[in-house]
């Protein structure tokens, strides 16, 4: 993380990630005299009320209306403050997708919005309330930055580097109630560089959000048969870390993707087209939702129905080293 | 105060110019949004050469009222006035629509000075407008925020989740206009879909509601000096137009909603519009 931008909360690993981002939306509020705050309906289960409760002459909560609410930060944002909005992922992405699009990222607005409730966390509330697109939609988006925390201490840092990052930002969270990766914020969080969480030469999982955990958790699984397992937390999908990619690739040569979204247009086409337009090849398989709507169950139930739970991964990995992978050492003919 | 004899016949000389342009630029472009833009006019003209506070040398001046022209669409007017404030070198427009082009039907905010923000999908402008207003009170500005609705768009539900949240905030910094020329793309809109009564709507909405002829220069400039006056909400003006207004094998007619034209229909459109200030103007 660059110089000078710190978040502080005491026990931070002990909350989930929107409880992070509201408490640092807060010290920030300190910070950016211009941040402004808004959300529809939605200022508890987002925990952007948090800032509301601090600064209420600078929180906007307009009622169940996030297509108005987007339209209004784009307002806000060319009158020269600087709005951060907060609702569920389902409803900024695809209710309110065209003003987000049309009103914010083609204006190039400096808009953050913080969408929660992502991916199948909110696993009892139903397909109406998951989303598994959202990924796939903002990055569509010229000018979107879109960024997924692993959980809530990258939660922080990726809203503490939000602030000071050119254009609209989209931060994609879960509700969060996982156990953290990451013991401390001081890891060198940079928006665009992916992080190498375990290192190894056999195989490597591309993940993001939650699954972060559960690679992680795979991988030490799959140490104990013998894999070194790489994992890489592609926090940022745009603009994603090539450079890591191409490296895992080279590296080793087999690629599992592993994402809370449906497979098509996720983090999984992201690493794809990277390593399609590299002109290399490696063996390569898309964990995630595979083009379905999800069913209804506790979170840590679906993630491992769909397969992107720890369980799922060693699953996976263990089918795709059985295979006879093309060990090809004259790499540069290929390109 | 009320406008003058003196001011209302120098703004039907803008308006007639503007509308001449207006012509021009939709045959130089190949078609255009003509009927909407002819419609809009006079308000437009009413705003730029009496009532707004901006300074085209400056286009991004802080402290500029702001103008968002929700119903986008009208963008071949729009830059017409732009262009003749001196926002850019109105030579310009001869390349609208053309590959390349900073115009386009739809104004981009990042390529046309004095755009305030990029509108053409109907829905959007209100809550655009309403930010900006809830800006200027919260920086402590005395900018006044004005946004122009199409008719047709008011069938759009998110105007009125607009609607609701600006009378919410009481934006007395914030002043609406619905170009009422009664028609859209597919016909009248009382037969696709009935908007009327728009004026108490609004009204029940929370906002000052107020109706107007929207070719008579001292409604405009009287409804726009009485929104300035209204306290402790926001003031939406339902100015009844003619859609194609001055063109006479234009008006009331939905199918000019967008079309193009020819160079004798070019010399027809100038002699209706000449004559029509003819009749004004002596």
């Amino acid at each position: 993380m660059a110089e000078g931008m710190t978040w502080s909360i005491e026990e931070a690993d002990k909350l989930t990630q929107a409880e992070i981002y509201g408490d640092v939306l807060c010290q920030l509020g300190d910070k950016y005299p211009d941040l402004v705050a808004i959300t529809a309906d939605l200022a508890k289960s987002t925990k952007i009320g948090r800032f509301g409760q601090k600064f209420p002459d600078r929180f906007f909560n307009v009622g169940i209306a996030e297509n108005t609410m987007f339209g209004m930060a784009a307002g806000l944002a060319q009158a020269g403050l600087r709005p951060v909005v907060s609702t569920f992922a389902v409803f900024t992405a695809l209710r309110s997708a065209e003003q987000v699009r049309t009103d914010i990222c083609y204006q190039n607005l400096d808009v953050k919005i913080i969408a929660t409730h992502a991916g199948i966390s909110f696993g009892q509330a139903g397909t109406t309330h998951h989303c598994t697109e959202d990924i796939a939609i903002t990055r569509s988006f010229a000018n979107m930055t879109v960024i997924v925390p692993a959980d809530g201490i990258e939660t922080g840092n990726a809203v503490v580097a939000a602030m000071e990052w050119p254009g609209p930002v989209y931060i994609r969270i879960g509700r969060g109630f996982e156990p953290h990766v990451h013991t401390t914020q001081d890891y060198g969080f940079e928006i665009g560089k992916a992080e190498t969480i375990n290192d190894g030469n056999d195989i490597t999982i591309i993940c993001c959000g939650v699954t972060v955990l559960h690679a992680v958790r795979a991988a030490k699984v799959l140490e104990k048969e013998g894999l070194r397992v790489r994992v890489i937390n592609m926090h940022t999908i745009k603009p994603i870390d090539k450079d890591a990619i191409l490296k895992a690739v080279e590296e080793t040569k087999r690629i599992v993707t592993v994402e809370e979204h449906n497979v098509f247009g996720g983090l999984g086409s992201a690493v794809g087209e990277v390593i399609v337009e590299s002109g290399k090849a490696c063996a390569f398989k898309k964990l995630g939702l595979q083009d379905i709507y999800s069913i209804v169950g506790y979170p840590e139930d679906l993630y491992n129905y769909y397969k992107i739970d720890s369980d799922g991964i060693v699953e996976t990995i263990s089918e795709m080293m059985g295979k006879k992978i093309e060990e090809d050492e004259d790499w540069e003919d290929e390109t | 105060m009320p406008l003058t004899q003196d001011e209302i016949k120098e703004l039907h000389k803008k308006s007639r110019e503007i509308r001449k342009q207006i012509v021009e630029i939709t045959y130089s472009a190949g078609g255009g949004h003509i009927g909407g833009s002819l419609s809009q006019t006079d308000v437009l003209v009413a705003l730029y050469y009496k009532y707004l506070n901006i300074d085209p040398s400056r286009a991004h001046w802080e402290d500029r009222d702001r103008m968002i022209l929700s119903k986008g669409h009208g963008g071949i007017g729009w830059a017409a006035i732009l262009g003749d404030k001196g926002y850019f070198d109105k030579t310009l427009l001869k390349d609208f629509n053309k590959t390349g082009s900073p115009f386009g039907m739809h104004l981009d905010s990042l390529k046309v000075p004095g755009c305030d923000a990029s509108t053409g999908s109907l829905g959007h402008g209100l809550a655009i407008a309403i930010g900006l207003a809830l800006g200027a009170r919260l920086k402590g500005k005395n900018w006044h925020t004005y946004v122009m609705l199409g008719d047709g768009e008011c069938c759009e539900g998110s105007v009125w989740e607009a609607a609701t949240i600006g009378a919410h905030h009481k934006l007395d910094n914030l002043t609406g206009f619905v170009d009422r020329n009664k028609l859209m793309i597919d016909g009248p809109t009382e037969e696709i879909t009935t908007l009327e009564p728009l004026e108490e709507k609004f009204r029940i909405f929370g906002w000052e509601s107020l109706r107007i002829d929207g070719h008579d220069f001292a409604q405009i400039g009287d409804a726009i000096e009485k929104a300035q006056t209204i306290k402790g909400k926001p003031t939406m003006i339902i100015c009844d137009t003619i859609k194609g207004k001055c063109v006479d094998f234009m008006e009331n007619d939905y199918k000019w909603h967008y079309g193009g034209i020819n160079s004798d229909m070019v010399d027809t459109a100038m002699k209706s519009i000449d004559s029509y200030y003819q009749n004004i103007l002596g």
